[in-house]
């Protein structure tokens, strides 16, 4: 452990660390525009120079390991005057324009201009100007504005693992920019932004929307994978202009998927604001009054065995419970959250999370993926796999539809059957998994779909039962969800009891009565239920089908409880309110519970989230993720060769939000060749 | 003046046989097997004795450099990198001995990398050397069917390579950890130092990168003894050195000769004088391009050599003497010099990226004179801003001609001012 000296103070740091690290421990701040925590060290905007004892010039204090006995000192004239030299050279060519910059009020170079800038320009010469770089219809450039930094190419290369950003030419013509101008083709591209500490990449869906100081900042979970990553929700008035990262080292660290960024806008769009009720074949707009009548009138009609609902991917643990002691006030059995089909099993809790968790995965030397795409399903995920195989140590092989995860994997092959072999031991793998110290599984949820499914995860259970990968500290089962919703809907048993019909035998006839929760992933042209009441937020997919239609509120306008997969009970809080006439869900049950004369046994969230968690203690233990049981799950079956399919089909349009998205829609069609906002001439438009 | 029988580079100027069979004559590859047979430890001692300091233009003592290699390999290999992308302006005497004394380098390769127990040389060779290059490999391959290097090498038992790369161009693939990079294939832009090459190298391997002419002068010291080399020139400058002399002399040669020989006695001797005599002398560049001019004055008994040319605030360097007579602009040099680290700066550190286009935009407009007398020390404190704030030299490198141009002929550019302010004053100015 090193002992260095800063400014005076004795301080210990870790071995390896750094003197800027150093310096931080002291509490002294030392400024910088290129180094960051969880990038590579390039040293080169020079900010961070400091003095150091026995050194002929300052260093550059991110770069310095720490030494035993170094005499740092940060706040000399020698060390102000470099810094002040560099914050002028840092200016001279870049533009004065923060009143039209979107970074305006949040830029490290702009604050970091107070301390260090000089009141004037020595330079006379002409400023410098940068070519605009294409980079996508997500990320915009103002190139001039560049100050040449390189997080967001060391970003690219390292963290999303597309070498697609890059800077060309040299001295002061140097260049950041995607080559071939070209959209980066990174599910993680958006985090570029926040990385850059000037205005020259930012967002484009939001450019010119608003400045910092005019957004209400509100800190939730991100429910458009099942990761919970944390967020802040940027509110101006009634909406929600912009989603950022939050640090969190247990699951997102500092970055978050593209999806989680900007199908913001989606929340703004195809808005259920009010009830609708279907009549003589035409959704009307209706009161609450008239659409609750008309809902209680269907009940009515309808044997209890003969009614049944489906909770979807977005819906928060709360209004998942309402619905469920709705249904069972109500007398039946048909309730299931498993929208996919996947053949998960609520009653073994380890059977469907994710028990290596997010970062103990980081630990796992072996692991294979089985049916799954991370990069689309769990892009942050990705992102903490690919770290793991830089650092080496881990083989990785897949079993499904080759995809491009951005590491090394050994395909091998798609079939059902391959997992088979390799828990039988007869497939040259099994060895390899069995030599592992960590050795991990990862089921997609296109793992558990289809006629293998259950099987798939017998097999998979025994493999790492077999290979001793499930004791003290280490469970190498995982599955890998989609659904935010999902694992807090198998907590809480939202899957059909004793001879209850799951989603296939609802939709498929076998009930007359179908509550819909933002329900909007089956096959509704299989739907085929005389009544349907579709709850949620946006009007798609569910809501074409519904004869009433309850309006919702979206992830952002309710407190909600949100279960990752690897079972850390997270809340969302509330930025801004529902629109219209929309209400948050679990109060939309209660009244019309109490409108039947089944009134459900609580009058607030509070009284909600107290049987929640004396439904499932763990719910009372937000933010940390406890040991989950362990017994007998799946199905041993013999396995077909049919190929698993990958659970997420479209990254971009995989939840109601994201396909109301415009900012979604450019990506798809950025990424398909269409796109329509680059490549214009001169005439065009 | 260095005797003929000194003399290291014995077909300098390629009026002998440059193959294998005319160096054999000259001497190379004489008892090499032998000198590897005395071991690493005595080939370091040696070199350390001999007081070599490296020829690329820092002047680090070479044998000392190989002694930072590791003894014992961790399971890595070690390698030597020979920096032979000769591009500082005014320099040009690595390329006389790719051309002339190819298997002087070679041998020095291979000695050089058994002292610091590599398995293999790498000769980085500069993009703009084409004919080099090809001279430069072909010796390689006699070399290698002579068995002189290659697996048991000269028959000593031990296996070396010799692989010659060549750059594309740039002139910061001279600075030694820009050349690893661009090696490895990457964007020639120089890396952080800790850690250091000796460590973590090419492929992240211990390596050591030493200037061609250091390595080409390692066989002749082995074979004739530290003392000998160290009986050349003066204490901590010792032994011969190949001098550049480019500009305003009568014959601009490359001549090897004794450090220390005085500035006077080597244009005069080999040069044929200053053009229109030593008085017309203005100001030389002594040591390549990055260092410091210095005025006539300093120059009429100035001895050659690191010590001395750093007492005087400028430097060795690489020897390559730029001689500027009365004709000289010696603003419109700067400026030129200026114009070329603008243009060479590889764009990772701020000071440099930004501060060479300033530099060179303030110089070309001291050029006509168009600036304000205070700019001048606006400008000094600007290289004052890059000097010693970047990761490589070549921020320093770019500060300091224009430092020796103020120091030593201020008035001039004052001058300069001054006669355009005069020749404008009554020229009406449009309102800004």
């Amino acid at each position: 452990m090193p002992t260095l000296t800063v400014d005076g103070k004795t301080v210990e740091v870790p071995p390896g660390a750094t003197v800027l690290q150093a310096c931080e421990a002291a509490g002294v701040e030392i400024p910088r525009f290129c180094y960051h925590e969880r990038l590579s060290i390039a040293g080169n905007c020079r900010m961070c120079l400091v003095e150091m004892e026995k050194a002929p010039k300052p260093v550059a204090s991110c770069a310095m390991p720490a030494g035993d006995n170094m005499v740092i000192k940060t706040n000399t004239p020698l060390v102000r005057k470099a810094r002040r030299g560099v914050m002028e050279f840092l200016l001279i060519n870049h533009p004065l324009d923060c009143p039209i910059c979107d970074q305006g009020g949040e830029c490290d170079l702009q604050d970091q201009a107070m301390a260090y800038g000089f009141d004037h320009s020595r330079y006379k010469e002409n400023k410098r100007a940068v070519s605009e770089k294409y980079m996508g219809p997500l990320i915009k450039t103002t190139m001039t504005r560049c100050i040449q930094c390189t997080r967001c190419v060391r970003f690219a290369t390292e963290v999303a693992g597309v070498e697609e950003i890059g800077a060309i030419g040299r001295g002061e013509t140097m260049e950041i920019t995607t080559y071939l101008d070209r959209a980066v083709t990174s599910n993680l591209s958006g985090n570029v932004i926040d990385l850059c500490p000037v205005g020259a990449l930012t967002s484009k869906p939001y450019a010119f929307a608003a400045r910092p100081w005019e957004l209400k900042k509100t800190e939730s979970i991100d429910v458009h994978d099942a990761l919970g990553s944390a967020v802040r929700l940027d509110a101006r008035g009634a909406a929600v202009l912009r989603v950022l990262p939050r640090l969190n080292d247990d699951v997102n660290e500092e970055w978050i998927s593209d999806k989680t960024r900007f199908a913001v806008d989606g929340l703004a769009r195809r808005r259920l604001d009010r009830p609708y009720v279907r009549i003589d074949g035409k959704l009307r707009p209706a009161t609450w009054e008239e659409a609750f009548a008309a809902i209680g009138a269907a009940l009515q009609k309808t044997a209890p065995e003969k009614v049944g609902a489906i909770a979807g991917d977005l819906a928060d643990a709360e209004s998942i419970l309402a619905l469920k002691d709705l249904m069972e006030a109500i007398g039946t059995k048909n309730i299931d959250c498993r929208q996919d089909g996947a053949k998960l099993d609520a009653s073994v809790r380890g059977g469907y999370l994710f028990n290596s968790g997010i970062t103990g995965i980081e630990e796992a030397d072996v692991i294979l993926l089985v049916g799954t795409d991370p990069g689309s399903e769990a892009a942050v995920l990705n992102a903490r796999l690919r770290k793991a195989w830089l650092r080496g140590g881990v083989k990785i092989a897949a079993i499904g539809p080759e995809v491009d995860l951005t590491y090394g994997v050994e395909w091998l092959g798609n079939s059902a059957r391959v997992l088979w072999d390799i828990a039988r031991g007869e497939h040259p793998f099994a060895e390899v998994f069995a030599a592992g110290k960590k050795a991990a599984v990862i089921l997609g949820q296109g793992a558990l779909q289809g006629p293998n499914g259950a099987a798939t995860l017998f097999f998979a259970r025994r493999l790492v039962e077999k290979s001793g990968n499930v004791r003290d500290g280490w469970n190498g089962f995982n599955v890998l969800h989609t659904a935010a919703s999902r694992v807090g809907a198998l907590d809480l048993g939202f899957v059909p009891g004793e001879g209850g019909l799951d989603v296939a035998g609802m939709i498929g006839g076998g009930v007359d009565f179908l509550w819909l929760l933002g329900a909007d992933e089956i096959d509704v042209s299989r739907l085929d239920a005389p009544f349907v009441v579709y709850q949620g937020s946006h009007g798609d997919a569910g809501a074409h089908v519904a004869d009433v239609i309850l309006p919702g509120a979206a992830y952002t306008e309710k407190s909600g409880t949100y279960v990752n997969t690897e079972g850390r009970v997270q809340r969302g809080r509330r930025a801004v309110f529902p629109p219209g006439d929309a209400r948050e869900d679990w109060a939309i049950l209660r009244a019309f519970s109490e409108r039947i004369g089944k009134k459900l046994p609580y009058d607030s969230l509070a009284q909600l989230r107290a049987r929640m968690v004396e439904l499932a203690p763990h719910f009372g233990a937000l933010d940390t993720v406890g040991p989950a049981g362990w017994g007998e799950f799946g199905e041993r079956n013999p396995m077909g060769k049919e190929p698993y399919a990958l659970a997420v089909a479209d990254f971009y349009l995989s939840n109601p939000i994201a396909r109301a998205s415009a900012t979604m829609a450019a990506c798809v069609a950025a990424r398909d060749g269409q796109d329509m906002d680059h490549g214009a001439t001169g005439t065009h438009g | 003046m260095l005797q003929d029988k000194d003399r290291i580079f014995t077909n300098l100027y390629g009026f002998e046989d440059s193959g294998l069979a005319g160096a054999q004559a000259r001497g190379d590859w004489d008892g090499t097997a032998a000198i590897m047979a005395k071991g690493q430890d005595w080939i370091i001692d040696e070199m350390k004795a001999s007081g070599l300091r490296g020829r690329g233009g820092a002047g680090f003592p070479t044998g000392m450099k190989w002694s930072f290699m590791p003894k014992k390999s961790d399971g890595r290999p070690s390698y030597l990198v020979v920096n032979a992308d000769e591009s500082e302006p005014g320099t040009c005497k690595d390329r006389e001995i790719l051309r002339n004394d190819p298997q002087k380098l070679i041998e020095g390769c291979l000695l050089a990398g058994f002292a610091m127990r590599a398995i293999a040389a790498y000769i980085y060779i500069r993009g703009e050397f084409i004919q080099e290059r090809r001279r430069l490999q072909a010796a390689v391959d006699e070399a290698y069917a002579a068995g002189l290097i290659g697996k048991n090498a000269c028959g000593s038992g031990y296996d070396f390579d010799v692989y010659v790369h060549h750059g594309a161009g740039a002139y910061i693939c001279g600075e030694e950890t820009a050349l690893i990079q661009s090696l490895e294939g990457k964007k020639g832009q120089p890396r952080l130092k800790p850690p250091f090459p000796a460590g973590v190298g090419v492929w992240g391997c211990p390596t050591t990168v030493n200037n061609v002419e250091s390595i080409a002068v390692a066989p002749t010291i082995l074979r004739r003894g530290a003392s000998w080399f160290a009986g050349l020139g003066k204490p901590n400058n010792t032994g011969t050195k190949l001098f550049c002399i480019s500009g305003h002399v009568n014959r601009p040669c490359n001549v090897e000769e004794e450090m220390g020989i005085p500035l006077k006695e080597l244009i005069e001797k080999h040069c044929g004088g200053v053009r229109g005599g030593w008085d017309n002398l203005l100001a030389v560049i002594p040591g390549g391009s990055s260092v410091p001019m210095l005025p006539k004055a300093i120059c009429d008994d100035l001895p050659m050599d690191f010590d001395t040319l750093r007492g005087h605030r400028s430097g060795l360097g690489t020897a390559a003497v730029i001689v500027m007579d009365k004709s000289t602009d010696l603003i419109k040099a700067i400026a030129r010099l200026s114009k070329f680290y603008k243009h060479e700066s590889c764009g990772q550190c701020t000071p440099c990226r930004e501060g060479t286009g300033w530099m060179w935009r303030v110089m070309e407009r001291m050029v006509v004179g168009k600036a304000e007398p205070e700019e001048i020390d606006t400008l000094l404190e600007v290289t004052t801003q890059i000097e010693g704030h970047t990761i490589c030299a070549l921020g320093d490198a770019a500060a300091w001609p224009i430092q020796g141009l103020f120091r030593h002929f201020r008035p001039v550019v004052e001058q300069r001012i001054a006669d355009y302010k005069a020749r404008n004053a009554s020229r009406p100015v449009a309102a800004e």
